[in-house]
């Protein structure tokens, strides 16, 4: 047993504690987050030569070989800046689907101009009316190869303004769930763009006859589709225990010179034992990420589906408590749009709502013992 | 026992349901109708239509113009307000400064001041909090210093809500460094458009202009705007504190709101998850219903003791704690009946009809917002770990 990082982890955590260290201080965040394109195309560069935007990918394409424990070490360092660039949509969810499903042509021309810095991506997989479950996907696929037509609607796709292309999955003709090659700019997308609640970027899609292309060979992938959430879990559940982590410390530091009744309010109990709180939290949810991470990394299915509901769960049941007591605590500065904490609140609330809360996930889970 | 309303107060009801059936005017009624967020222009045309009805001074006695409803038609009020989604009296003129005006200001106070509350004539807002004044608010530093028939008033107030529509602020000012920290303080009014006074916005973690910091230098007060006895505005501010309990617990609006999810579920909009079928999810809802309907109930006994005439009991003191959490527990509801709709940010479609593209489910992306900004509602007004301290010193005798 060994919790301690490899060479690589080591590399990509000290790049990336060193880049949100000198590039990513909250005021450059929101200055980023508010402007036109919502995040810097700077960085999306230097994330390229920094070998970021290859770490999940095949050697064979460019890539670093990476699994769930090194996307967990680098999303958990750049979660800290609360990210905005489209990280997660094209490396971690779209590039991702292309390395489990692309045909080797596909990958060579798509992973190549990922890992390059030149193509961006967003992934349309679930729908709004199930954000976790792929089988109730109703947008539908008919033809295939590369005369595939797409019509329903994507519900808040994150990051598709910017993307070039979009990885849309779709039903079949023969009720199966497979993956397309949408250009973002094909006939017969409607797009309706919006920044969201924690700073980022979505669109709903609606799509009429659109021209797609297979990804893959198969038109039967929900299980990719599936460890590609996964993965996506584990991404945003690393963010999230990073925000966690800082919610804390600001909070404690915060209490600590903070003055009320002629002393610091750190030093009333009841605020003592809501920070202890926080802390366990912070703890259960970070052994609940390395289990999950690991578990995931392993690759059977079965376990690394149940990993991923287990953090999914833990993560935002922690979350909340994390997040409300940090705001309680620091009073009125906690509701204002000016202190870090309530944009990191904002964004741990938003990570509950994707790739389906705590309590679908709870649900689900519980009427799987049932039917066990 | 019993909870059965009388053939009056029954008929009331039946008048109070027409008025907000068929009596708002229309462009309060417009909003309310497309879930649009509530502006300064719609909240006083909402209260000038009270005005013009009798019903602006709930709580107000009658000699100045106030309703004299008993605490069961109050209740009644309440709740049919809630039902019709109303918007809320702005309370700090209603429920803030007038109570303590008619109370212990002077005739001539009274003549000046009530009526332009009562009519919605003028906004006010309240000036307590400071940077450095908050659970502890005998701790505050601005300070107003008696020159001829004026004060001279310098400091900064924050938190100052809905601040940048008001005409007037009601403040409190230290007058005096030697007494105890309470015993220092003074009750002012303040004319807004005085000189010396600025008001600068601070945003909320909704995306909204809410609150503000108001500062003063070198701001003349006439001492007419001095309230009862100088050094006494600690005691008058508290005996407000005490003296308006009513629908702090927000039972009436939590109830609407807790039916609206209901309504939700049993219909789900598209775009949204179907989480009739989600037990854990419904677990929660019943939780929340069950909690509020004890809180109801604890509402009625605190409202029926002061109708019969005696003191609130002990169970007054939980009111504000637990309507607050059951606030914020339907926010959560609300977020998660959102679904993934709750992450897009556009408050432009609540403040504008007809807002295009707009999202749909059209309620869904209020609801982190709404969450967020409610955070509040725990901390202000006595934060909930103070309401503790004061419960565990003067409830248990901690
Ligand atoms: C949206 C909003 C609107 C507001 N509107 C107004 C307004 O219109 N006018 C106005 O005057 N004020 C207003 N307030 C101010 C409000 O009353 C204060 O925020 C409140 O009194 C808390 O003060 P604070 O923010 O300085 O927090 P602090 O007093 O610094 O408290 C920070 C934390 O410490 C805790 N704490 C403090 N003392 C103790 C203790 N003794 N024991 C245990 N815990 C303790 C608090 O509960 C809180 O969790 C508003 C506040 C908000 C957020």
């Amino acid at each position: 047993m060994d919790f301690a990082l490899n060479d690589i982890q080591q590399m990509l955590q000290d790049s990336a504690d060193k880049f949100i260290h000198n590039k990513y201080d909250f005021e450059t965040r929101q200055k980023h987050s508010k402007s036109e394109l919502g995040y810097s195309e700077d960085n999306w560069q230097l994330f390229a030569e920094l070998g970021w935007l290859a770490l999940p990918f095949e050697e064979e394409f460019g890539g670093l070989d990476g699994n769930a424990t090194d996307v967990m070490v680098l999303m958990t360092e750049l979660g800290k800046g609360l990210l905005v660039e489209p990280y997660v949509s094209t490396v971690i969810m779209a590039g991702n689907a292309i390395q489990r499903c692309g045909t080797d042509e596909q990958k060579a021309e798509l992973i190549g101009s990922i890992v390059g810095g030149e193509l961006k991506l967003a992934f349309a997989a679930t729908e709004a009316q199930a954000p976790a479950d792929i089988k109730a996907i109703t947008t539908t696929a008919t033809g295939s190869g590369d005369s595939v037509k797409i019509n329903g609607k994507k519900s808040v796709v994150l990051h598709a303004a910017s993307a070039d292309k979009l990885i849309v999955a779709a039903r079949t003709d023969t009720d199966t769930i497979g993956l397309y090659i949408v250009d973002a700019s094909a006939e017969g997308i409607s797009a309706h763009h919006y920044p969201t609640n924690d700073g980022g970027r979505a669109s709903d899609l609606t799509f009429k006859d659109v021209n797609a292309t297979q990804l893959g060979d198969s038109n039967d992938v929900a299980a990719a589709i599936q460890a590609v959430l996964n993965d996506a879990v584990v991404a945003v559940s690393a963010e999230a225990v990073s925000l966690m982590d800082k919610m804390l410390n600001a909070t404690v530091e915060y209490t600590k010179v903070r003055k009320q009744f002629d002393v610091p309010i750190a030093k009333f109990q009841v605020l003592q034992h809501n920070m202890v709180d926080m802390f366990m939290e912070c703890e259960q949810a970070r052994s609940m990420l390395y289990y999950a991470a690991i578990t995931i990394g392993e690759g059977n299915a079965e376990a690394a589906n149940k990993a991923s509901q287990f953090l999914k769960w833990k993560v935002g049941q922690a979350a909340r408590l994390v997040g409300q007591t940090a705001v309680q605590l620091h009073g009125g500065m906690g509701v204002t749009d000016e202190l870090d904490v309530g944009h990191m609140f904002k964004r741990l609330t938003m990570i509950n709502t994707l790739f389906g809360s705590m309590d679908y996930h709870l649900d689900s889970l519980v009427k799987q013992r049932q039917a066990a | 026992m019993n909870i059965n309303f009388s053939e009056q107060e029954l008929a009331f009801q039946k008048e109070v349901q027409t008025f907000f059936r068929e009596e708002l005017p229309e462009v309060v009624q417009e909003h309310i109708n497309n879930g649009l967020a509530f502006n300064a222009d719609v909240t006083v045309a909402y209260q000038k239509a009270l005005y013009n009805k009798g019903w602006a001074g709930t709580n107000w006695p009658v000699e100045h113009g106030g309703t004299g409803w008993t605490s069961t038609q109050k209740y009644i009020f309440q709740t049919e307000m809630a039902k019709a989604k109303a918007p809320r009296q702005i309370p700090f003129g209603y429920s803030m400064v007038a109570p303590i005006i008619y109370t212990f200001g002077s005739e001539e106070q009274k003549q000046r001041f009530l009526p332009d509350i009562l009519s919605s004539k003028t906004w006010w807002c309240q000036g307590y909090s400071e940077p450095n004044a908050g659970s502890d608010l005998a701790g505050l530093k601005t300070r107003a210093v008696r020159d001829g028939d004026h004060y001279v008033v310098n400091g900064t107030k924050t938190w100052t809500t809905l601040g940048h529509h008001a005409d007037w602020i009601f403040c409190l000012v230290r007058t005096s460094e030697e007494d105890s920290k309470q015993k220092g303080i003074s009750f002012l009014l303040i004319d807004m458009k005085s000189e010396g006074v600025s008001v600068k916005p601070i945003i909320t973690l909704d995306g909204r202009r809410e609150v503000n910091e108001v500062a003063f230098q070198d701001v003349k007060v006439p001492v007419d705007n001095l309230i009862g006895e100088e050094g006494k505005g600690w005691t008058y501010a508290k005996v407000l504190l005490t003296h308006e309990r009513t629908n702090i617990a927000g039972v009436a609006v939590s109830k609407q709101r807790l039916e609206a999810l209901y309504d939700l579920l049993n219909a789900p909009p598209e775009g949204c998850p179907d989480l009739k079928q989600n037990s854990v999810f419904m677990g929660r809802v019943l939780q929340v219903e069950m909690e509020l309907k004890a809180l109801e109930f604890t509402d009625l006994r605190v409202l029926s003791s002061v109708s019969t005439g005696s003191a609130p009991g002990p169970e007054s003191s939980i009111l504000k704690i637990k309507g607050t959490e059951i606030q914020q527990a339907l926010d959560e509801l609300y977020v998660e009946m959102a679904g993934i709709y709750a992450l897009p940010f556009v408050p432009e479609q609540y403040d504008e009809a007809g807002f295009e593209p707009r999202i749909e489910p059209f309620f869904a992306p209020n609801a982190a917002p709404h969450y967020y900004n409610n955070r509040k509602v725990t901390i202000y007004g006595g934060s909930n770990e103070i309401q503790k301290n004061i419960i565990a010193k003067q409830v248990l005798g901690l």
